[in-house]
């Protein structure tokens, strides 16, 4: 039944997309691109105010799933597209184009009190594969370790653990939580709390250096900080030349969108 | 019923004309079959989300199997080779359940006690439709009062809190059972004494009480809570959510026992407290479970708190009644797992929530077969 809602509901957005002809650009997906996709639009709607551009955040998957779907023009996704879903969209007849926006590092971020500064990415897994529980073990003070993780459901978990996790399991302890906001909204009011975020949500907790590399755009650009990854918009198929699809997605290259990716917090491509 | 429409419809007849009589009778007619039809809608409805979420969770048992869904706790539907144990989850909506049905049941049948037979009629009339505005607040609000707010508190000053909540809660409930026991205590001694015997009773159940939430509260108040997101926060906002139904529905049994009853047992000498325990609550019991049940399918089927506010960690809790460990439940998990999992459409990942929703339906379905089957009991009886 959700299938066939989700049907409905991708034919209906597709059809009113088809009637507003290129002037309307629909954008779903990861909500950590959700801040650049919505401050391209407002900067694209401002200069062409004949486009109407939404954005949604329901997260990565999701914005795979709506592309394939047709139900969206953009995907925006905080991973590459897995084969599955590639292999979902050639099914549907849609050829997925990637375009990396700008880079993001994984923040490994603490609660302010806590006197811990640096983990190595070793620690990082011991803490989230349960085999450190108090923070004594790692220097801190003889607190019980609170380790909080996005849900399955989100690219940030996705990276992590790729980058972090190396095919080992979270602990039946470590909680999850819906966003990156969620994420540092606990560690900012949990003592133990250890949690890991986009760049761009470390205000008001403390970031940890990881491997004695602080996580800077400099370290990220480079991919000398240990976490990091590029951020993707997915068209389905190649944009024609000038459309305004075309420029929205383009913008990450020109300076206007590198100064918009770095007040959102990202870091962008030289 | 059948007599009166037969009175009804005699009554006219004296009057009409057989045309009149025959019109009459045709508009009755359809519109009993309209409403027949938007009756059965409803219930083929029912059946028809039954059916969709059966055809989508066959698939996960016969990918799986039933044993290790039922028997390992052990929940990673994403790894690479994935694994399905969902008796955390199962046990982890238990938890959150049995929490949340600790908080309302007896909150809620005692503020219903005390709406229909203690506070006065003005008093009621303001007091029972702002227990009812709680259920009128959006379940969002009450996630984000819980995340925000509650585990923050929690954590800060769990201890503390745990006490003042003890107190809070203990001490009413303490007081209405020393003046109900007190006097009913008081009513067999002899006439002259009683005044005194009940003063007495009710100091010394009324100290009793006090040194008892006193070393409660000082054993809760050392406790430490290095998560504030978990079953004890859940289970106290799922709590209050679950306040209005129960008041609402027990309250109603409470007055539906009628004035008779009531008068009888004063006429035959029964204190109030003797007629509010012994006559009406047994005669509202029913009722009171029928509410009791709803208020925990309302616990039950929640989401939007226990995803925001349970840490969401598939274990199960030691020692198990560890009210302050995260856990998942399988409403946060049907929620949180929907979006990865749908475009995977026919994988295990995206079965298994559907079994899920299976389990849960088919729970929430014989609760409520239960309390229609209880209120049925109950109707029948006053009935005859």
């Amino acid at each position: 039944m959700k299938k066939a809602m989700a049907g409905v509901a991708a034919m209906l957005i597709a059809g009113a997309a088809a009637a507003g002809e290129a002037n309307q650009i629909v954008v779903d997906g990861s909500t950590t691109v959700g801040p650049i996709a919505k401050a391209f639009a407002e900067h694209y709607m401002q200069k062409h105010p004949e486009v109407n551009i939404t954005v949604s955040e329901s997260g990565s998957g999701n914005g795979a799933k709506s592309l394939i779907n047709a139900a969206c023009d953009v995907a925006t996704m905080s991973r590459p597209m897995k084969n599955s879903e590639k292999k979902a969209a050639q099914d549907a007849g849609i050829l997925p184009i990637e375009h990396v926006v700008a880079m993001d590092g994984i923040a490994v971020v603490v609660n302010n009190r806590n006197p811990v500064a640096d983990l190595t990415t070793a620690q990082i897994r011991d803490i989230y594969t349960g085999k450190i529980r108090r923070w004594s073990e790692l220097g801190g003070p003889d607190e019980p370790v609170v380790a909080i993780s996005r849900d399955t459901n989100s690219g940030t978990y996705e990276c992590f653990e790729t980058l972090v996790m190396d095919q080992q399991k979270m602990a039946s302890p470590v909680e999850y939580t819906g966003s990156n906001g969620a994420i540092r909204q606990r560690v900012m009011s949990t003592p133990g709390a250890v949690g890991y975020v986009g760049l761009a949500f470390t205000e008001g907790v403390k970031t940890v250096t990881v491997n004695g590399i602080e996580a800077t755009p400099e370290t990220v650009v480079s991919r000398e900080y240990p976490i990091a990854r590029p951020l993707y918009m997915y068209t389905s198929g190649r944009p024609a030349a000038d459309s305004p699809l075309a420029d929205y997605v383009g913008l990450a290259a020109t300076e206007d969108g590198k100064r918009i990716i770095e007040a959102t917090g990202f870091v962008a491509l030289p | 019923m059948d007599g009166s429409a037969g009175r009804i419809r005699a009554a006219p007849s004296l009057l009409l004309s057989r045309g009149a009589r025959r019109r009459q009778r045709l508009a009755a007619d359809l519109g009993q079959l309209f409403l027949l039809g938007v009756t059965s809608l409803s219930a083929l409805a029912v059946l028809a989300i039954f059916f969709f979420i059966a055809r989508d969770a066959v698939p996960f048992f016969r990918l799986e199997g039933f044993r290790e869904f039922f028997t390992s706790p052990r929940w990673y539907p994403s790894a690479a080779e994935p694994e399905f144990g969902a008796l955390a989850i199962f046990a982890g909506s238990g938890l959150v359940t049995l929490g949340a049905a600790l908080v309302a049941v007896p909150v809620g049948i005692a503020a219903a006690v005390c709406l229909s037979d203690v506070l006065p009629f003005a008093a009621r009339q303001v007091v029972k439709p702002v227990v009812e505005m709680l259920a009128a607040i959006p379940s969002v609000a009450y996630g984000f009062f819980a995340l925000v707010v509650l585990a923050p508190l929690l954590q800060r000053s769990g201890g503390t809190v745990l006490a003042a909540a003890a107190w809070i809660i203990g001490a009413p409930v303490a007081g209405l059972l020393a003046f109900i026991l007190a006097d009913l205590g008081a009513d067999h001694a002899p006439e002259p004494l009683q005044k005194r015997i009940r003063l007495g009773l009710l100091l010394v159940l009324g100290g009793a009480a006090a040194t008892g939430l006193w070393a409660a509260s000082r054993a809760l108040a050392g406790l430490e809570i290095s998560s504030g997101t978990n079953t004890l926060n859940v289970s106290l906002v799922l709590g209050i959510m679950a306040l209005p139904t129960v008041v609402s529905v027990s309250e109603d049994a409470l007055q539906a026992v009628g004035r008779e009853l009531r008068e009888g047992s004063y006429a035959l000498g029964a204190t109030r407290a003797e007629t509010t325990l012994r006559t009406v609550l047994p005669a509202a019991r029913s009722g009171i479970a029928a509410a009791a049940i709803l208020g925990v399918m309302r616990a039950v089927g929640e989401t939007m708190v226990v995803w925001m506010a349970s840490g969401n960690a598939a274990q199960i809790p030691s020692p198990w009644y560890n009210l302050l460990a995260p856990v998942r439940t399988l409403t946060a998990t049907i929620a949180g797992d929907m979006g990865e999992a749908d475009h995977v459409t026919g994988s295990a990942r995206y079965h298994v929530l559907f079994a899920m929703a299976l389990c849960l339906l088919v729970f929430s379905f014989v609760c409520n077969l239960a309390s229609e089957w209880v209120l049925h009991r109950s109707c029948r009886k006053a009935g005859g």
